[in-house]
């Protein structure tokens, strides 16, 4: 059974309009792949199904080998997600924040709060725990979101543009730390992003325009001698 | 079994926690169901007489009438608010993290409205206490009969709120169910006037009040704080709650994609 993400002819509309069409991609275990899109790619459509906030009857999710539409709870529980919108309860602490989200997922107690601490701890922030959410940076309440996301130990993590909002260095710290995760831990990762310096070379990218994938593969093979701006403008038709 | 515990006391808990943190919502809460009951009432209290019907054995002041009907503005008020703040916490993204946690949806949405009508009961027993202090007593052990209606109650007037928030695309159109449910459902039922009284203007607007449920759930809190037993209006609240609650369970059902939007 495969730890990574797999989206199969997935297609979606709003009334007439189609907001994906045919959409397909498989990422391996491990693997931190870049859905590189415009703004009104498709990209938030794409996370509304992938999060099963919505479903289409068209096409199939796959997570951690779990059919999301089958068994949407087996699916939902291996899976981290860090909305672009901030989803934090500002007047509760840090660590009250996490302990929700993990009884959510049936954590509680003691082992809950090792994990909140190992996941703390992974993103830098331990030392913050008893801070209230109101009292953080954009950057660090990022963070949290990311520890929060991997509490219960998921094997996807999703990141919807993830650092929206956030200043030069706090995108470029978050954008590290996730791809530092990827590499020690062994997540698979989704970024969804519009940014072209938040992917790395060694990056697998899947390039969605106007709800169709236009390319994906290794960053540095599909780039090739072009910037990857160049390389995506030239792709989207210079829609950035 | 325990994850759904789990989940549940979290969800509580964290409405609880809220409301420790919105004291001024508390307050303004409370502000609204007195100011009806010292200032509204006393201006009426001289023009609208009272017969004795049940389940008073005596006359009373209209005062004393209108304090079930206040607890159910409560109730009413605070269902309301709170998918107010479901369509806020949908635009923001909390709700999304809610809806993505590995249980039935349509559990998680009865945590959330237990846990909001908790709050709502607990403000209703502070304006009893305030009304109490203000001579305005009940039966003794009304107070505690009064819990499981209080309950249901506020379990329908929740349910009504979280079907509406997941039909209500914006916050803006939230306005527009103020004034087309909230005061007409008030108003257009037994909390401030007996039906009779009603029926003496107009039989037509007795016979509306007489299915809105909000008069059901209001005269379900009245019996029981009388120790009366009243299953007509049991059976009204409780089939009331369960088609709101099922409505909402539609509105909220990822296929039926009520919660959609443009991405």
């Amino acid at each position: 059974m495969s730890n990574g993400l797999r989206v199969e002819s997935l297609t979606f509309s709003y009334g007439s309009k189609k907001a994906l069409n045919n959409v397909s991609f498989d990422i391996a275990p491990g693997r931190f792949a870049a859905l590189l899109g415009p703004n009104g790619a498709g990209k938030s459509t794409l996370f509304g199904l992938l999060t099963r906030l919505f479903t289409s009857s068209d096409g199939k999710i796959y997570v951690a080998g779990q059919e999301l539409a089958r068994n949407p709870r087996q699916a939902l529980g291996q899976m981290g997600v860090v909305f672009q919108s901030q989803t934090l309860d500002l007047d509760l602490t840090i660590r009250q924040n996490l302990t929700y989200f993990a009884a959510l997922h049936g954590l509680s107690g003691k082992s809950a709060a090792i994990r909140i601490d190992s996941a703390l701890e992974r993103l830098g922030i331990q030392d913050r725990a008893g801070e209230k959410a109101r009292g953080l940076n954009g950057g660090h309440r990022r963070r949290t979101e990311i520890a929060r996301a991997l509490v219960h130990n998921p094997k996807v993590l999703l990141l919807d543009e993830a650092t929206v909002g956030l200043d030069a260095a706090a995108r470029q710290s978050i954008t590290d730390h996730v791809h530092q995760l990827c590499a020690d831990d062994g997540l698979t990762v989704l970024w969804a992003t519009h940014l072209t310096d938040e992917v790395y070379d060694s990056d697998r990218l899947v390039v969605l325009h106007q709800g169709q994938i236009l390319a994906d593969g290794e960053c540095a093979d599909l780039r090739g001698d072009q910037t990857l701006k160049d390389y995506f403008l030239a792709k989207t038709g210079g829609a950035e | 079994m325990m994850r759904y515990l789990t989940a549940l006391r979290a969800i509580v808990l964290r409405e609880a926690l809220r409301f420790v943190h919105q004291r001024e919502r508390f307050i303004a809460a409370l502000v609204r169901p007195l100011v009806w009951l010292l200032v509204f009432a006393a201006g009426f209290r001289a023009a609208l007489g009272l017969s004795i019907i049940p389940p008073y054995q005596t006359y009373i002041t209209y005062e004393t009438y209108i304090v079930p009907g206040l607890c159910g503005m409560v109730l009413l008020f605070n269902g309301m608010q709170s998918s107010l703040s479901l369509v806020y916490d949908r635009e923001t993204g909390s709700m999304r993290l809610l809806l993505t946690a590995p249980l039935p949806r349509g559990w998680l949405l009865f945590c959330k409205l237990l846990g909001t009508t908790a709050i709502s009961i607990l403000q209703v027993y502070t304006f009893l206490l305030i009304a109490y202090f203000f001579g305005i007593e009940m039966e003794p052990l009304g107070y505690i009969a009064a819990l499981p209606a209080l309950m249901l109650s506020g379990l329908m007037l929740g349910a009504l709120g979280l079907a509406l928030s997941s039909f209500i695309k914006q916050l803006e159109n939230f306005a527009g169910v103020m004034n087309f449910v909230i005061f007409p459902m008030f108003f257009l039922s037994s909390a401030l006037y007996p039906l009779w009284k009603m029926a003496e203007s107009s039989p037509l607007l007795r016979d509306i009040c007489a299915v809105n449920p909000f008069t059901h759930a209001v005269e379900l809190i009245r019996f029981a704080l009388y120790l009366e037993w009243n299953p007509w209006a049991l059976l009204w609240t409780v089939v009331a709650g369960a088609i709101f609650m099922a409505l909402a369970l539609w509105g909220y059902d990822p296929a039926r994609g009520m919660i959609k939007r443009k991405g």
